[in-house]
């Protein structure tokens, strides 16, 4: 079991309130992604969970019981680091063993755990190896073998991929994301990268400046913004957001239209524009559109053959069904 | 990387400094060797030409060589241990965060900049003096016999001096060896259930072997000559004679030029093998 309920937590580092009274309930079995720009505190907050910060207000309930005093051994809760944190010194085995070692338990039921988490991990030929002489992507598993053994309530993930090279990033992503179908333990994970967010998660928790800014699947977050800051950051590449005339036409502040809402073509169309960068994905074309008297080039979604380039005149149409209105306030309008 | 011509002016350029170490330790190594092989005795007829041998096995079947030999080894342990347990205390101190921490630092570090004489002079009428000695006062003050540091516990009365100089050596490098430690280890290790002796003893101790090992090393080189803390305090009497202070009397107060210079040679041997020792159980260490 593992369901984590925050109830008011709240932390200042001296004057500084980095997190300001938050709620927030994760239930049992659910993959929750931390997302937010640098500096947004879904690291600080993932740490008071852990209980490596100590809270300066507020309550931290692990599976109903109190656990905000409850030293980070006791919780129940196993953290992979973005560093990774291997024991340089111990051997794959050792190091996976180390909690269990520490919590007395049985060798041979310590060996028992160890192979089994190997197993699951792809680690078993490098049991005896150190990390010194591992991969990148060795050291994520051996990280993550560490904190399966311990068979915790929750796994708390802070950054686990932005040290591995992109390739590698796709695939541990995918093998986290089969570990938690396979264990259905809670699992907590904290990135700046949207794309993992909305790849891996159940449900994404949308911070800024401590604030939680809209909590929810990734479908709700894409098809339903609750602000303009929510609608920028969620979606690759970004939505665009037009402010002035466009938007009062629309009776609202800003609106916004993604990318792939918005179709082009070469001879008729609402807007009109001119091709700024084409980028060829193969799949994908990307444009980025100058249209004439707006400050920003706005960018357009197109299938993989489109040919157009620099320069080049285009016309586009937007689906004014997918079309996102928000208030001064930034806040959406329904 | 370098070009052959770039290499050749690398060459000619270090040639002076190079020569100039040569020079610095040949001359004085063949000096020795060469004296060790005659009967020179300066206030007693002079160089008296070559013996070969002999003043090695005088040297060696003297009955204050073995002594000699111990009591150098008990020191170079004695100050080693204590400051390498020491040096680790004062640097997990240091370590913390604390008001004034760059002034305690300096403080800590000042017993290195004393000259050993002066130190060991300050020890011994300061401290160390059986009447007026700080000690002294505050063995009365219990009610207690003041102890006679340098004839009751001469030996351990020089480790005393001996690492109170090295200390801040050690804790130096053991400080920052302890700074580079990744904190998220300790937090990943805090996590894993490990209490703050399981820490130390799992996670801090083996990321300090490699600092322990190059302290071990640079101290021992130092410490098997040490000299003027003897000289000042004890002058070799109550057991206290080195080997390097064997040596000392040999030649000075013996005036036995060709004895003591065998008696080097042997000094030049011993530190060897110990080095060798140290070599090898540090050199699996520095591997790593």
């Amino acid at each position: 079991m593992g369901r984590i309920t925050l109830d008011k937590v709240r932390k200042a580092f001296g004057e500084v309130e980095v997190i300001p009274p938050l709620d927030l309930t994760i239930e049992d079995g659910e993959f929750v992604v931390f997302v937010g720009p640098s500096g947004c505190g879904k690291s600080t907050l993932l740490r008071l969970i852990a209980g490596l910060e100590d809270v300066s207000g507020g309550q931290i309930r692990i599976d109903g019981q109190d656990a905000t005093m409850v030293p980070p051994a006791k919780r129940g809760l196993a953290m992979v680091f973005q560093s990774y944190a291997l024991y340089p010194h111990m051997s794959v085995r050792k190091n996976i063993a180390f909690p269990l070692r520490m919590a007395k338990l049985d060798p041979a039921e310590q060996n028992r755990r160890v192979e089994a988490a190997a197993e699951v991990l792809n680690l078993t030929d490098y049991l005896d190896r150190r990390p010194g002489q591992l991969s990148g992507g060795q050291r994520q598993r051996v990280a993550i073998g560490r904190a399966i053994v311990r068979e915790p309530a929750a796994f708390l993930f802070d950054e686990p991929l932005s040290n591995l090279d992109a390739a590698l990033r796709v695939g541990m992503r995918l093998e986290i994301s089969e570990l938690h179908k396979r264990l259905k333990t809670t699992m907590i994970y904290v990135t700046h990268d949207q794309v993992e967010a909305m790849t891996m998660a159940d449900k994404i928790v949308v911070l800024r400046a401590g604030h939680i800014e809209q909590v929810g699947s990734p479908l709700e977050l894409y098809r339903e913004p609750r602000n303009t800051f929510v609608a920028g950051f969620i979606g690759s590449p970004k939505m665009n957001l037009l402010e002035g005339a466009e938007a009062e036409k629309r009776g609202a502040t800003t609106v916004g239209i993604r990318p792939e809402h918005i179709t082009p073509s070469a001879t008729e169309g609402q807007w009109k524009g001119r091709v700024g960068v084409a980028e060829h994905l193969g799949s994908d074309t990307f444009f980025h559109v100058h249209v004439d008297g707006w400050p920003e080039p706005i960018t357009v979604r197109a299938g993989g053959e489109v040919d157009m380039n620099h320069g080049d005149t285009i016309y586009l149409t937007p689906d004014e069904e997918r079309m996102h209105r928000f208030d001064a306030q930034g806040l959406r309008i329904a | 990387m370098a070009t052959q011509h770039s290499r050749t002016a690398a060459r000619i350029m270090m040639t002076p400094a190079v020569f100039l170490l040569l020079v610095w330790m040949l001359v004085p190594l063949s000096m020795t060797l060469w004296f060790s092989f005659r009967r020179f005795l300066p206030l007693r007829g002079g160089d008296q030409g070559f013996v070969w041998f002999e003043n090695y096995t005088r040297f060696i079947s003297s009955s204050s060589f073995w002594p000699a030999v111990q009591t150098t080894l008990v020191i170079v342990g004695g100050v080693l241990l204590v400051s390498i347990v020491f040096g680790i205390l004062l640097a997990l101190l240091l370590d913390q965060p604390m008001w004034g921490q760059g002034v305690v630092r300096i403080l800590v570090i000042a017993p290195f900049f004393v000259m050993p004489t002066v130190s060991a002079l300050v020890w011994k009428n300061m401290f160390m003096d059986p009447t007026n000695g700080l000690f002294a006062h505050l063995w009365r003050a219990f009610g207690a016999d003041p102890v006679v540091w340098l004839s009751d516990v001469p030996t351990f009365s020089i480790i005393m001096i001996v690492s109170w100089q090295w200390l801040p050596f050690a804790t130096l490098i053991l400080l920052t060896a302890i700074q580079s430690l990744d904190s998220e280890q300790l937090e990943a290790a805090e996590m894993d259930g490990a209490g703050p002796l399981a820490r130390f003893g799992f996670i801090t101790l083996p990321h300090l072997s490699r600092a322990i090992t190059i302290v071990i090393l640079i101290q021992t080189i130092f410490l098997l000559s040490i000299f003027a803390e003897i000289f000042v305090t004890t002058g070799g009497a109550f057991g206290t004679r080195t080997l390097t202070y064997l040596i000392y009397q040999r030649v000075l107060e013996s005036q036995n030029v060709g004895l003591g210079s065998a008696g080097g040679v042997y000094a030049i041997i011993l530190a060897n093998i110990v080095a060798l020792f140290l070599m090898r159980i540090v050199g699996k260490n520095l591997d790593r």
